[in-house]
């Protein structure tokens, strides 16, 4: 199994080297990109505010709202701008997503917005998503149960793999984007298309677990190493 | 971006109530924590489409037509027949359904029943091929939600794999012009793969198994398995807003595993053919 060797050469459990940027755009209350391969993604998140329309605010707690899009250049074909039925779906999971993780009763009668544009897709697009969202909602200051780390693994020419290309995407038996809240091992996020047997399932379940507590790391020394610039500017307190 | 809470309101006594029968071991309709609501399927029911079912699961009902026409393949499966899931949620079922077009749960529920029927190839496409490259069968499933008291995705999953066993269209030949000629004679859709579609949901620490329309209001979220032939995961979807634990996991995709031959049965003895 560990002889085995993929298209970029990777092996069947290694992530994409991984990039992110902390707090990149002004007008937003917390923004971050984040880099998988050659997947790259722009969250930003804007909020708490006040909600419209306000009939739909809740007096109990705030409440998230996401936008997830593809930009038309993102893939090989120009896509069209506007949202399809996979964004729209996308979407919904991912406003699920941080509706739970999010302690939201901090903030009643308003909106969290969350916005995520996918800039160049290559595989695993939603699940940079969640990773870059989370990086952006710790910007904005919004007080999250636990960090949100999300991978995609599947099953490509029989071979279970971690964090799947466009490429291996488009051939692949099986794909399961997985997110979680590691410290307490909960899955916010679990997709599945394609076929597995039981065993199968349960080795990727593993798999996807291992390689997000590596993104939960890299997520967190972002984060420490923004939070260390911010301290250089701003001074000890 | 709109935000759907449920506008179905449960009272809090009335939540209370539930939450000690849960407890207990009980659900306010006495059915057990993995026991399905009856089902009645009726097929057949509308002459102009191909093929239709209508099912009831307890008192949601789901209506789903196939309509089949000859139409381009899919560039990167020129021999093989194309497939649209859509779905339909329209006000007569719910005075939460608003009239316009598919809403996100809509889409995410023909996305769910999609997934069921095109990777495990729940449809013999290559049987639906004319003339590679140029002309094939499309099928078009469509799922109207007739009225709705929870579970949508396995009422949906029932009705449109009751509809597609009961399809049939026009045989098509091809002349010496190269044109499609759809004839008389009428073939069976040949359906190989019965994907059956399980979705649990969870209240408290509890975990359920087709969930009314109340329980739905006071659940977390809720995991749909699909499950195919030969015992295998062939979908999954985690919805709303919570979070399972592996453990809890574990123990739905078991259980669908188990259930799948009994539900299977359940729903080629009601279908009838």
């Amino acid at each position: 199994m560990s002889e085995f060797k993929r298209k970029d050469g990777r092996a069947y459990n290694e992530i994409r080297p991984l990039k992110a940027e902390v707090g990149i755009l002004k007008n937003a209350d917390g923004s971050a990109y984040f880099e998988i391969g050659n997947t790259k993604v722009l969250a930003a998140v804007f909020g708490p505010r006040e909600y419209h329309p306000k009939h739909e605010a809740s007096l109990q707690e705030g409440i998230v709202r996401a936008r997830y899009h593809m930009t038309p250049f993102s893939v090989k074909e120009r896509k069209a701008p506007t949202l399809s039925r996979r964004e729209i779906e996308i979407s919904k999971l991912i406003k699920e997503v941080f509706n739970t993780c999010i302690k939201r009763d901090l903030f009643p009668r308003t909106a969290i917005d969350v916005y995520i544009e996918v800039l160049n897709a290559d595989g695993s697009t939603r699940v940079a998503s969640i990773n870059a969202v989370t990086l952006a909602l710790v910007d904005a200051g919004i007080f999250l149960y636990d960090l949100v780390s999300a991978v995609s693994v599947g099953k490509v020419n029989g071979q279970l793999v971690v964090d799947l290309t466009g490429e291996e995407d488009q051939i692949s038996e099986a794909d399961m984007p997985i997110a979680m809240m590691p410290s307490k091992k909960r899955f916010v996020l679990l997709q599945l298309d394609g076929e597995l047997t039981y065993e199968e399932f349960n080795s990727l379940l593993k798999m996807g677990m291992e390689a997000i507590n590596k993104i939960y790391e890299f997520q967190r020394n972002c984060l420490k190493s923004k939070l260390e610039e911010y301290l250089k500017f701003y001074g000890q307190i | 971006m709109s935000e759907e809470r449920f506008s179905l309101i449960v009272p809090k006594i009335k939540q209370q109530y539930i939450y000690n029968l849960l407890k207990k071991g009980k659900r306010l309709d006495n059915r057990k924590f993995d026991e399905m609501r009856p089902i009645k399927i009726k097929t057949g029911i509308i002459p102009n489409a191909e093929g239709s079912a209508e099912v009831h699961l307890g008192d949601t009902i789901v209506l789903t037509g196939v309509k089949i026409s000859v139409t381009n393949p899919y560039p990167d499966q020129p021999d093989k027949g194309t497939l649209i899931v859509n779905s339909e949620f329209p006000p007569v079922a719910s005075p939460d359904f608003e009239p316009g077009p598919p809403d996100e749960n809509a889409i995410e529920l023909a996305r769910i029943i999609d997934r069921g029927l095109r990777k495990p190839e729940a449809i013999d496409f290559s049987s639906l091929c004319i003339i590679p490259g140029k002309k094939v069968y499309g099928v078009w499933v469509d799922i109207y939600v007739l009225n709705h008291n929870g579970n949508l995705v396995d009422a949906a999953g029932i009705s449109t794999l009751a509809a597609l066993l009961n399809t049939k269209y026009r045989k098509a030949e091809v002349n010496q012009q190269g044109e499609v000629v759809l004839k008389e004679e009428l073939i069976n859709l040949k359906v190989i793969n019965y994907p059956i579609y399980l979705t649990f949901g969870k209240i408290l620490d509890y975990i359920l198994f087709d969930m009314n329309l109340e329980e739905e209001a006071m659940s977390q979220c809720k995991l749909t398995t699909i499950i195919s032939g030969g015992g295998k995961i062939c979908g999954l979807q985690k919805s709303g807003i919570g979070y399972f634990t592996p453990e809890e996991l574990d123990y739905i995709i078991k259980k669908s595993l188990s259930m799948y031959q009994s539900v299977k049965d359940l729903i080629l003895k009601n279908v009838n053919i």
